[in-house]
């Protein structure tokens, strides 16, 4: 790009330390006005530290930030504010109790010296920041929202600050490609206005399709920025792992799937009405649909971690009789949460502790006393077959990376040898490497006949990964897709609410 | 792995760095007060100040067991009270000692049982439950006796062996402390159902997503300590002689104070019986120590709140530095 008018914002050289651990070594980022410049690499290679640095969170060691050309020093997120920059944090972090209205205008009543907070002016200020994206009701406390709802909550306040730089980060990880659809739209009606967008994203496919350049960083060092014209969403990958990736997804089911292993008739509860399907022996089933369609709910509640299903639930053609999720487990059915921390793993527990967890029976001798040693070694067998990046099985899982904690919640269903594997967003929030390893994991799983299901918002995934996918809408399955007939598009049709209609009109092309 | 190196997880498995650190600090203190106080290293002194402790820290292994599970009991004092003040009455009325102390423990496993039900079945806090059951558990002991201790002069010496007797030179009440201690330690490091407790305390939704029956857990352990309450209330009657309806008042704060030195979390998950019997031993020691030092007893107060409040801010960086280290 040569243009006369010097970069709406330069990063040169940029470095920064944690003690002995080096984030950053030359970080380098130009973000021209009216441009959305992606920025990629896997977790740890420095992006969230230097956008930090451009929020005036963390000061950088060295290196130089320049506007408009003009060298600034950028000493707290106030500065950074009053400078124009405004940042989508990844993690939500929204006043529960408190209405949306109130959270979306927080930095505003924080600066205002004069006003009380405002009645109907606020809500109705809100209500027009948020109608582009989403129908959120304003006077609702957000505590109420769905995380997707929450995030889109998190963009609009950052849209009401009058930024000239927005970072977004990783602003799609909870959206549905739907809502993910409304916020570029708003992205490009943004950059359209002038304002430079930099948008984080693990997601080939939305960079690719919606930001003009990408920049890619590995270990705090920047290796590449292009144009997304010049370049393949494979050059991209392979920069930011640092070696030739052979393919994202694992070979799929080669020949006719075996037995069914796994069957579910008539499910029925409050969100979801007469829900069938089966589970067979070498495939992998996946469960499309939009975010609050039912997925997860139809597994929770197959699994009777929440809810009251009816139904039939047979294992091996034996119906079962399941009271909760202890039962579950007893027979072989679990169910990886979508949602890491707050429920999948123990964060301040060592890692042969959180593995243990679902059956200690395995590492215990008699009268009900753990063996540690067999804890360890049980930890460190299905860690390695995992490839669990640990120095020790005995350090708190928080200490792990993203993709290593979602291994060790991983690992935490698989020391009961299940039968039966139902895994909600298996890749949420998991770099492209460790992304990959997995996808492998449950392809080996799927073959040594368990039966793996997964849920997934991230269309690719289910297109790459699944042998056949279902589709829910409004709580119920309005189409099952395979082979060809396993695209975008047929997935957004039967996904969206009033498909039913859809899947009619559908079933006719799809013989 | 060498033989080093599984020694020294040995060693820190017993011996965490909290455990050692608590070890050392009264180890200082014992050797500078056996110097400022002729009167401290006597056998006398010495007896006195573990029969202090002792009874207490049966009550601060539920308390810690409870905060680990990510509970609370403000309860504890009032319920010990009961328990004595039960048993008392029964005797009093003609019941043999021994079963009326099961009578009065059971009883105080009762609120155990109803504060539980509140808890998990109702789904209130912890705190807030526990407080209502502290005045009831109050009031019901001034109710039962019109406010007077009860004297309770025909207790069997059998009886009263489990308060002030010796076995050899070793008072019982040690004894029953030991073995309590050392019981509870073993069950919560090693067994399965007391893993159960950490699980839940560290992350309640986790343990139900692991198939953890969570209420339970949380039920049984709300159970446990107030039946605790009552072994220790039972205890102090046969050392007293007597029945006392106001007895415990600010036990809570000394029992949850000592098990958060000793490195429990109120936010659960964390904590060791280990680290909480220390921490009531430093307490303890502080408070004999600043009596023998002639220092006048509000300042007593005052120092132990400091003491705690060191150990949490010493905590709270710790954590900050392992959390910035990026390995626990």
């Amino acid at each position: 790009m040569t243009e006369k008018r010097p970069p709406l914002l330069q990063l040169t050289d940029i470095a920064k330390s944690f003690g002995a651990v080096h984030a950053l070594r030359s970080g380098q980022l130009e973000l021209q006005a009216g441009e959305i410049h992606a920025l990629a690499g896997e977790n740890g290679a420095g992006k969230s530290t230097l956008m930090n640095i451009i929020d005036g969170i963390l000061q950088p060691d060295s290196g130089t930030i320049r506007i408009d050309g003009q060298p600034v020093q950028i000493d707290g997120p106030a500065t950074a504010q009053r400078l124009g920059i405004g940042f989508v944090h990844q993690e939500i972090a929204l006043c529960a109790d408190i209405s949306v209205a109130e959270n979306i205008f927080m930095a505003q009543t924080a600066r205002s010296r004069s006003r009380l907070m405002g009645g109907p002016d606020l809500i109705a200020r809100a209500a027009e920041v948020l109608a582009p994206l989403a129908d959120i009701d304003p006077r609702i406390p957000a505590g109420r929202l769905s995380i997707s709802q929450q995030q889109l909550v998190e963009i609009a306040k950052a849209l009401t600050l009058d930024c000239r730089i927005l970072i977004l980060d990783e602003p799609t990880a909870a959206l549905t490609d739907h809502e993910a659809q409304k916020l570029f739209s708003i992205m490009r009606e943004l950059v359209a206005r002038g304002i430079g967008i930099i948008y984080i994203s693990h997601r080939m496919a939305e960079i690719f399709q919606n930001c003009d350049r990408v920049t890619v960083m590995r270990d705090g060092q920047h290796i590449r920025t292009d144009r997304t014209a010049d370049i393949t969403p494979a050059d991209v990958v392979n920069a930011m792992v640092g070696r030739q990736l052979d393919a994202l997804y694992p070979p799929k089911l080669a020949g006719p799937r075996g037995p069914e292993i796994f069957s579910a008739t008539g499910l029925t509860d409050k969100r979801y009405r007469d829900v069938s399907f089966s589970v067979h022996k070498g495939e992998i089933l996946g469960f499309a649909g939009l975010i609050g369609a039912g997925r997860s709910e139809i597994a929770r509640g197959v699994t009777r971690l929440e809810g009251n299903a009816r139904g039939q639930v047979r294992l091996h053609g034996a119906e079962l009789t399941l009271r909760d999720y202890a039962d579950c487990i007893a027979q072989g059915i679990v169910y990886l949460s979508e949602d890491r921390k707050g429920d999948g793993v123990f964060l301040d527990m060592a890692i042969a502790a959180n593995i243990a967890a679902l059956d200690l029976s395995r590492v215990a001798g008699k009268g009900g006393v753990i063996d540690t040693a067999r804890e360890t070694a049980q930890a460190q067998r299905i860690g390695e077959s995992l490839r669990l990046k640990a120095a020790s099985m005995a350090h708190r899982v928080s200490s792990l990376s993203g993709g290593n904690q979602q291994k060790v919640a991983l690992a935490k269903l698989l020391a009961v040898e299940p039968k039966v594997i139902f895994l909600d967003e298996p890749t949420r929030g998991v770099d492209v490497g460790a992304k990959a390893e997995i996808h492998s994991i449950l392809r080996g799983l799927a073959e040594s006949g368990v039966g793996v299901v997964v849920i997934s918002s991230e269309m690719p995934e289910l297109i790459g990964l699944c042998d056949r996918v279902l589709v829910v809408s409004e709580g119920r399955i309005t189409g099952e897709l395979a082979g060809p007939t396993l695209t975008e598009t047929n997935i957004m049709t039967l996904a969206a609410p009033g498909a039913i209609a859809g899947a009619m009109a559908l079933s006719g092309t799809m013989q | 792995m060498t033989s080093t190196t599984q020694d020294r997880s040995l060693l820190s498995r017993l011996f965490g760095a909290r455990e050692t650190g608590l070890v050392l600090i009264i180890l200082t203190l014992f050797v500078i007060m056996s110097f400022a106080s002729p009167h401290f290293l006597t056998w006398t002194n010495m007896r006195a100040m573990t029969m202090a402790f002792s009874v207490e820290a049966i009550v601060v292994v539920g308390m810690t067991i409870l905060l680990i599970s990510g509970g609370i009991d403000l309860s504890v004092g009032s319920v010990t009270a009961l328990a004595m003040v039960i048993a008392g009455l029964l005797f009093l009325n003609g019941v043999d000692p021994w079963i009326a102390s099961l009578i009065a423990i059971a009883a105080c496993a009762g609120i155990g049982a109803i504060m539980g039900f509140f808890v998990t079945y109702v789904g209130l806090h912890h705190f807030i439950v526990t407080l209502a059951a502290m005045v009831i558990a109050r009031g019901l002991c001034l109710l039962g006796t019109g406010g007077r201790p009860l004297g309770l002069f025909e207790l069997p010496e059998s009886f009263k062996w489990i308060g002030i007797g010796s076995i050899g030179v070793i008072p019982v009440a040690i004894v029953i402390f030991v073995v309590v201690v050392v019981v509870f330690d073993f069950l919560l490091r090693r067994t399965t159902a007391f893993r159960l407790v950490y699980y839940t305390g560290s992350n309640e939704k986790a343990a139900a997503y692991s198939g953890i029956r969570t209420k339970r857990v949380i039920f049984l352990t709300t159970v446990l300590c107030s039946t605790l309450c009552g072994v220790a209330g039972i205890i102090y009657m046969a050392r007293f002689g007597s029945a006392q309806p106001t007895f415990g008042v600010g036990m809570e704060l000394n029992v949850i104070a000592a098990a958060v030195i000793g490195g429990a979390s109120l936010s659960g998950g964390k904590g060791t019986i280990f680290g909480a019997i220390l921490g009531a031993i430093l307490l303890s020691l502080v408070s004999s120590s600043l009596a023998l030092l002639n220092v006048s007893v509000y300042w007593q107060d005052i120092i132990r709140g400091s003491i705690l409040l060191a150990a949490v801010t010493f905590d709270h960086y710790l954590v900050k530095r392992q959390a910035a280290g990026g390995r626990a």
